[in-house]
């Protein structure tokens, strides 16, 4: 007879991004209780490149830089770590569909019935920017993207938006939107993910980021919040320098 | 092969808000009670501690407490002619999993219907005339009243301690209140909660244009408060992370924090998490049901026999689940005969954002609630003249921003390009003085005898298991309702002082890739003929008669307010009569 009276017993695991990973469990008498349960996230660090090549990764900098350029007051793309961002989700669950439906036939249905792509997020980026080099390669003498100017950049990649430039084996198009969805990501999400490093994104806009209370500014009716931005990381001037 | 465990009293599919109260109803009353809950036990601790809850890629964007689609998903369709296609990732609405259900991570806005939605078919033939319903709307009366449901909706409230104005009072308007609202019996358990700025200034211009602007029914605290059953909230603190999160404050009324820590206590009450129930057993006649049948994360499949079973998990899978079980007669839209799939309806949604001067306005849009907001009542339900406008249905509407999650609410004005110096510049301009509420139009959608759910031909869960197939769009009704209402909202914008008021009108073709709510309604409706319902006025299946069926899934057609209120009185209303009714005399409640 199986009735194990056992009680709930959580592994604190982070694995492939999935947290409550847990077995099938009877829960009874109590709410289920275990010391230090949390699925605590990962924090992402600058450092060698986990899924790009290095010219990948640079040309993804560039990139960043264009979607999100530097100004005198906010850093771009680039500086904000957009790249290492996007590296490290496409090394995770992200890049490989997981835990999406990825079950057949794949047929291309209406825009209201969704992408029906089998194609990960890994491989549109690695198809992409191979394409992408290989456009520029023949239209400018043989240069890769990185070498061109900003000017040049920018218009490469607005034919690519207009859908005047075809990629081989990937949609062109589809690169470019998944490069607008995933290079602002990097810049506003926290940054234990990689990106808005010393939350300049946040910075940017006055976002606040997880503060978590505000009852002593609900009532503050048009007065700017003056508090600076705290990430899940905490602030840089919080960590004490060694002495 | 599937082993058998022992018979208990009740077995209950689904440990959302309906599983949670029918459990506790029922193990109250004496019974030995067992839920099985498809996904994993959620709690603050575990999935969402203050510390890092606020983290908007991990939740908002990845999708962290929702139902993974590679579990199971759906297909989709805009007509009976096409080929429907599976939802690979999710967008329209966000199917919850694990216990709690979508409890977790709604926003809580605790809404009661109208007195007249509840009787819709006749009232509206009442005063319109049969004509004016167009040929191929399936509305029906739910053959309960407000007045029934209103000790249930009381009950509710009182659970979770929400926060509200009464605007009637017995039958007395109160000034501050929605004063369309059915008669409650007392006023609501707390205060409302303090509003923003954004939202003070869209209730000042709303009286100017002369309407009656209330703060929305919250399910997130303004003060700490203990419920009936003893268990305790924290006060909201405003933090913008709560639709999509989990509350790390105890602030917001989930099942974990108003009724799982009561239930757990009982001793004839015990719950199986990660198993998911893959059939319900009926015995040879066809008209009683022996138990369910699940898998856990083993693989292993095992059967719960029980007197009693409880179908409360999320609306297509209740359908799903009676489809699978050949339980109740399959809906043909073709001959317009069954029941199971009829009804099926979501929400029409719209949304306006506002653009105000940067140097006069500092909206701070990160301090919010879920369920915090500013709302007029004028163009919901039949509470205006519809003759005129040539549709039926309508909606609540108001500035009920949850948030300025970065990610997702970073508003820019049309003609802005979608990257480089420019778009920064104008996200950098426009985050602290624009307005986005969101869900701001919160209209209804009615039943079509073209709009169903039925099983998939093609496509497969992991089991093998038929996919429900979903053929959805919008009708003209709700187009035009929906253009009315946007553009009734967007005035008040105006009124506001915004300099540029963008209107983003619900339009044709339904769009499974566009959020709107996770309301999705209807497919097992209740009614009072069992021709064109599958339960009847108790949630008890016609054809089995120990079979109930919570959930919105019950609705014959969505009204223009949250549901969770509703489908929350409707589960107290089932088990009351469960209690005071069935126990004595299990069979039929009502003669077919």
């Amino acid at each position: 007879m199986m009735h194990r009276r056992h009680f709930l017993i959580y592994a604190a695991l982070w694995f492939a991004g999935t947290t409550s990973l847990t077995r099938a469990s009877i829960i009874r008498d109590r709410m289920p209780w275990a010391p230090y349960p949390s699925s605590a996230p990962r924090f992402e660090r600058p450092g060698p490149w986990q899924f790009f090549t290095a010219d990948e990764a640079s040309a993804i900098e560039a990139i960043a830089d264009r979607i999100i350029p530097p100004d005198p007051q906010t850093p771009g793309g680039k500086d904000a770590g957009c790249a290492v961002f996007i590296d490290r989700q496409l090394k995770g669950p992200y890049g490989s569909r997981a835990g999406l439906y990825n079950l057949g036939p794949h047929v291309k249905g209406t825009k209201e019935q969704g992408a029906q792509s089998a194609q990960t997020p890994a491989e549109l980026y690695r198809k992409g920017l191979a394409n992408l080099d290989r456009h520029c390669a023949t239209s400018f003498d043989g240069k890769k993207f990185t070498q061109l100017s900003a000017d040049q950049q920018d218009d490469v990649l607005k034919k690519i938006e207009a859908g005047e430039i075809k990629f081989h084996g990937v949609d062109a198009q589809g690169f470019f939107d998944a490069l607008l969805k995933d290079v602002p990501e990097g810049f506003f999400s926290d940054p234990i993910h990689g990106g808005n490093h010393n939350m300049v994104g946040w910075s940017m806009i006055g976002f606040p980021g997880i503060r978590y209370d505000y009852r002593d500014w609900v009532h503050r009716h048009n007065e700017r919040y003056p508090y600076p931005p705290v990430s899940i990381a905490g602030r840089a001037d919080w960590i004490p320098h060694p002495t | 092969m599937a082993r058998k465990l022992p018979a208990k009293d009740v077995v209950i599919v689904g440990l959302g808000w309906t599983g949670s109260i029918m459990a506790y109803e029922l193990a109250d009353a004496g019974l030995d009670v067992v839920a099985i809950e498809r996904g994993p036990w959620r709690n603050t601790a575990t999935d969402y501690p203050p510390n890092y809850a606020a983290d908007e890629l991990r939740y908002r964007i990845r999708h962290e407490l929702f139902l993974r689609p590679e579990q199971t998903t759906f297909t989709f369709r805009n007509k009976m002619a096409q080929t429907a296609l599976p939802i690979r990732s999710w967008g329209a609405f966000m199917p919850p999993n694990g216990v709690g259900g979508g409890g977790v991570h709604w926003n809580a806005e605790t809404w009661r219907f109208l007195p007249s939605d509840f009787v819709l078919r006749s009232h509206l033939i009442e005063r319109y005339g049969a004509g004016f319903l167009p040929d191929d709307m399936t509305i029906q009366d739910w053959g309960v009243t407000y007045d029934e449901l209103e000790p249930h909706y009381d009950r509710f409230e009182y659970l979770c301690g929400t926060s509200g104005q009464a605007g009637n009072l017995k039958g007395q308007i109160v000034e501050g209140g929605n004063p369309f609202e059915g008669p409650r019996s007392r006023p609501y358990p707390n205060p409302p909660q303090d509003q923003p700025f954004g939202h003070t200034l869209f209730a000042k211009a709303a009286r100017e244009l002369g309407y009656k602007p209330f703060p929305q029914p919250s399910g997130n605290m303004s003060r700490a408060y203990q419920n009936p059953l003893g268990v305790r909230l924290g006060p909201c603190t405003y933090c913008g992370f709560c639709e999509w999160f989990g509350c790390g404050n105890y602030a917001k009324a989930t099942p974990q924090t108003t009724i799982l820590p009561a239930l757990l206590r009982k001793p004839n009450f015990s719950a199986r998490d990660n198993s998911e129930v893959t059939r319900i057993n009926v015995d040879a006649s066809g008209k009683r049901a022996t138990g369910v049948t699940f898998v856990d994360t083993d693989g292993n499949e095992w059967e719960q026999p029980a007197d009693l079973v409880i179908l409360s998990a999320y609306t297509i899978f209740n359908v799903q689940l009676l489809l699978l079980s050949q339980i109740g007669k399959p809906y043909d839209p073709d001959a317009n005969s069954g029941v199971i799939g009829r009804n099926f309806t979501h929400q029409t949604i719209s949304d306006v954002t506002s653009f105000f001067d940067p140097e006069k306005f500092i909206f701070n849009p990160f301090i919010a609630s879920g369920a915090i907001g500013t709302c007029i009542d004028e163009f919901n339900g039949d509470n205006f003249d519809h003759g005129p406008h040539g549709f039926v249905g309508g909606g609540y509407m108001g500035q009920v921003q949850t948030n300025g999650r970065p990610i997702e609410t970073t508003p820019v004005p049309p003609g802005t390009p979608r990257w480089g110096a420019q778009w920064k510049k104008a996200v950098k301009e426009n985050y602290q003085s624009a307005l986005k509420p969101g869900t701001g139009v919160h209209g209804s959608m009615y039943s079509y005898r073209d709009v169903y759910m039925d099983l998939d031909p093609t496509y497969k869960d992991r089991f093998g298991r038929p996919l429900a197939r979903i053929t959805m769009d919008f009708h003209d009704n709700e187009i035009k309702q929906n253009a009315f209402l946007t553009d009734k909202f967007a005035a008040i914008f105006q009124a506001m002082g915004a300099r540029q008021v963008v209107k983003e009108y619900r339009k044709a073709p339904y769009d499974v890739t566009k959020y709107q709510t996770t309301h999705l309604c209807g497919g097992a409706i209740m009614g009072s003929d069992p021709n064109t319902s599958a339960l009847n006025r108790y949630l008890q299946i016609w054809d089995v008669p120990n079979l109930f069926v919570m959930g919105a899934s019950a609705f014959p057609q969505n009204a223009g307010y949250n549901p969770t209120g509703t489908l929350a009185a409707l589960a107290y209303w089932s088990a009351d009569a469960i209690r005071t009714k069935y126990l004595k005399s299990p069979g039929h409640l009502i003669d077919a």
